[in-house]
């Protein structure tokens, strides 16, 4: 590996990415102008489409049968799935981590409060006052919509036998302020899902620029000097490298700059960044695949989509949207733990060593490096005459 | 392994090189010494591309072998490439580079040293006669001036065997005709010169050698005067046409 004939070449594809219309607006411009696009078009909340969420529940009560029956009614409801945790702090964590949408804490006067309601409906004094602590997924702006009137329903017609949920009662439901559910926007959530999303893109600009090399005949012309095939693919590798964490500071920045706050302390946000440049060398691996397939730049960019789509509808934020199935095809796509490790790191305010994190950051990492070279593999057997 | 005390620049040893049951070179045995002009003469399909192509190590032979400078070209291929410049068929520039940042980068990419690099930049920029427009991005030359960057860029690097591919196709005659001093310049500096040519007089003007191919096979060899006489024409053409029963078709 030479260094002189790698740092020429990652000019050379630099002053590509600055010079060419085209290539300058998908790579550095469409990002900005597509956050910019989301921040100015949905800054409001939108409307409940899940059915149903999964609820961590604290029982610190004394193991009365009101606390067990307020459970097992939130279960009988449908809407919510409850999962026994021990402490606070394993629930927090499961909540940070996105294995769970709200954390319950059962306070431990629960019990006692119910009873001392039932026996003086009527007499507040007479009530053992407590409250309900409830903590909700801020990467979701459905489950601060549904969640807490559903437990306040369940609660209510439930336990308490209070038809009216205005009506007096000894149990204070509250989200603490960990949790500002009405602050979050839709562009809120869709964030995380912009970084994937504008680095998508390119898989079409590599697999356009190889095809354009290709046919021009400069990649052959590269080919009769001393420079070895690594390096002209180390060299590659490194400008999209360079350019995922050029787009991802631009998203960020614009994001910023429209209000957008990450719930993380900086070394989050670091590490976010370097989710989201680690899976542009993905997107290099696609490109190459793409290149590989197509004869000329024109065919490059329709193959191009063909890697582009799943990962756009799957991986990104337009997969909020989607059934629950397909929600679970995205799975295997990468850009879907970009996503997911994002809106843990920014919306959740994940620990960095969390074990999402740490999974998302593994998958990425792995399945980028697969992918590329898979499509250095594919491109040097089919793609280089 | 390079070879000490040999003079060939260039061996070519029974090469041949199939496409699938296309035959595209068959058998060509051919020796360029050092400091040689030497023309390699042939129509369309004749197999000369084919036959840079196994000298810069971009096509693998079916049979045979290809040496420069001593060096083998499948077993020591990078080595054979730094003491090559190539100036291919395509004019191969990158558009969006200027002029002189196309030169910059094969100077790089042969690992010139810095410090000698920008000398050798402008030396061959002015040599091909591109300093007014070497600021200017390539995108925006006609197809002569590409050419003139793409002889530059093989340059650059002050190479002992430079393989021109039909290096003055689209040229006007005052370029060609400078292309052609440059030539002479080389060699007279001692450089090995392989070049592809439809121009016959091109090839009278400043070849030492020539070689015929047709069909893949090289059918004729010597000196253009030696071939005239032994032929009884006129020109080179003259002697191909007398050779094959056809003309040699422009290829631009």
């Amino acid at each position: 590996m030479n260094a002189t004939r790698i740092s020429s070449l990652v000019k050379k594809e630099w002053k590509k990415t600055i010079r060419e219309p085209a290539v300058l607006f998908m790579i550095i411009l469409f990002p900005v102008m597509l956050t910019v696009a989301f921040g100015a078009s949905f800054g409001a909340t939108p409307g409940s489409q899940q059915e149903s969420f999964t609820v961590a529940v604290v029982n610190l009560s004394s193991g009365g049968n009101w606390s067990a029956e307020f459970i097992h009614d939130l279960s009988a409801t449908g809407v919510l799935s409850v999962n026994d945790y021990q402490s606070n702090a394993s629930a927090q964590s499961a909540l940070s981590q996105g294995q769970v949408q709200a954390v319950m804490v059962v306070p431990a006067a629960f019990d006692d409060s119910v009873q001392s309601y039932l026996s003086h409906p009527s007499e507040q004094g007479d009530w053992v006052n407590c409250t309900l602590s409830l903590y909700l997924d801020r990467a979701s702006l459905i489950v601060g919509q549904v969640v807490p009137s559903v437990v306040q329903q369940v609660l209510g017609s439930g336990v308490l036998g209070v038809e009216q949920a205005a009506a007096p009662s000894p149990v204070e439901l509250t989200t603490p302020s960990l949790v500002q559910v009405k602050s979050q926007s839709v562009f809120d959530t869709f964030v995380p899902g912009l970084f994937a999303f504008a680095s998508i893109f390119l898989i079409m600009m590599v697999a356009q620029s190889f095809t354009t090399d290709r046919e021009s005949g400069t990649l052959r012309r590269v080919a009769t000097t001393p420079t070895s095939a690594s390096e002209i693919m180390t060299a590659q590798v490194l400008s999209y490298l360079l350019i995922g964490v050029v787009q991802a500071l631009l998203v960020l920045g614009s994001a910023l700059a429209l209000g957008y706050r990450p719930d993380n302390t900086l070394s989050g946000v670091a590490l976010g960044l370097v989710i989201a440049s680690v899976f542009s060398v993905c997107n290099v691996g696609f490109g190459l695949i793409a290149a590989s397939i197509a004869r000329t730049a024109g065919a490059a960019t329709g193959i191009s989509f063909l890697f582009l789509l799943p990962q756009m509808f799957l991986g990104t934020y337009v997969g909020m949207a989607l059934s629950s199935s397909a929600q679970n095809a995205g799975r295997f796509v990468p850009s879907y733990y970009v996503t997911d490790a994002l809106n843990s790191l920014f919306t959740r305010g994940a620990a960095i060593t969390s074990s999402t994190v740490m999974t998302d950051l593994g998958v990425v990492g792995v399945s980028s490096l697969l992918i590329l070279l898979t499509g250095i593999y594919i491109f040097r057997r089919l793609g280089q005459s | 392994m390079q070879r000490e005390g040999d003079n060939a620049a260039i061996t070519i040893e029974e090469l041949t090189k199939d496409y699938g049951e296309v035959r595209a070179v068959d058998g060509l045995t051919l020796t360029i010494p050092e400091a040689e002009v030497f023309g390699l003469l042939g129509p369309n399909g004749s197999g000369k591309t084919t036959t840079i192509n196994c000298l810069t190590g971009l096509l693998k032979p079916t049979s045979g072998t290809v040496e420069v400078e001593g060096y083998d070209v499948q077993t020591h291929g990078r080595e054979a490439r730094g003491v090559m410049g190539v100036s291919p068929q395509e004019t191969a520039v990158y558009s969006y580079l200027t002029g002189r940042e196309n030169v910059e980068l094969f100077g790089q990419l042969y690992a010139v040293p810095k410090g000698k690099l920008r000398g050798r930049v402008d030396y061959v920029i002015e040599k091909v006669g591109l300093v007014d427009d070497a600021g200017r991005r390539v995108g925006r030359y006609s197809g002569g001036m590409k050419r003139r960057v793409s002889i530059a860029m093989a340059l650059v690097t002050d190479p002992k065997v430079v393989l021109l591919d039909e290096p003055t196709v689209g040229m006007d005659p005052q370029s060609r005709r400078a292309i052609w001093d440059f030539v002479m310049e080389l060699k007279d500096a001692g450089k090995t010169i392989l070049l592809t040519t439809h121009y016959m007089e091109e090839a009278e003007e400043i070849c030492d050698r020539v070689g015929v191919i047709d069909r893949g096979k090289l059918i004729e060899l010597g000196t253009p005067s030696s071939l005239k006489a032994k032929y009884g024409a006129d020109d080179l053409e003259d002697v191909f046409i007398r050779l094959t029963g056809r003309k040699i078709r422009e290829e631009a």
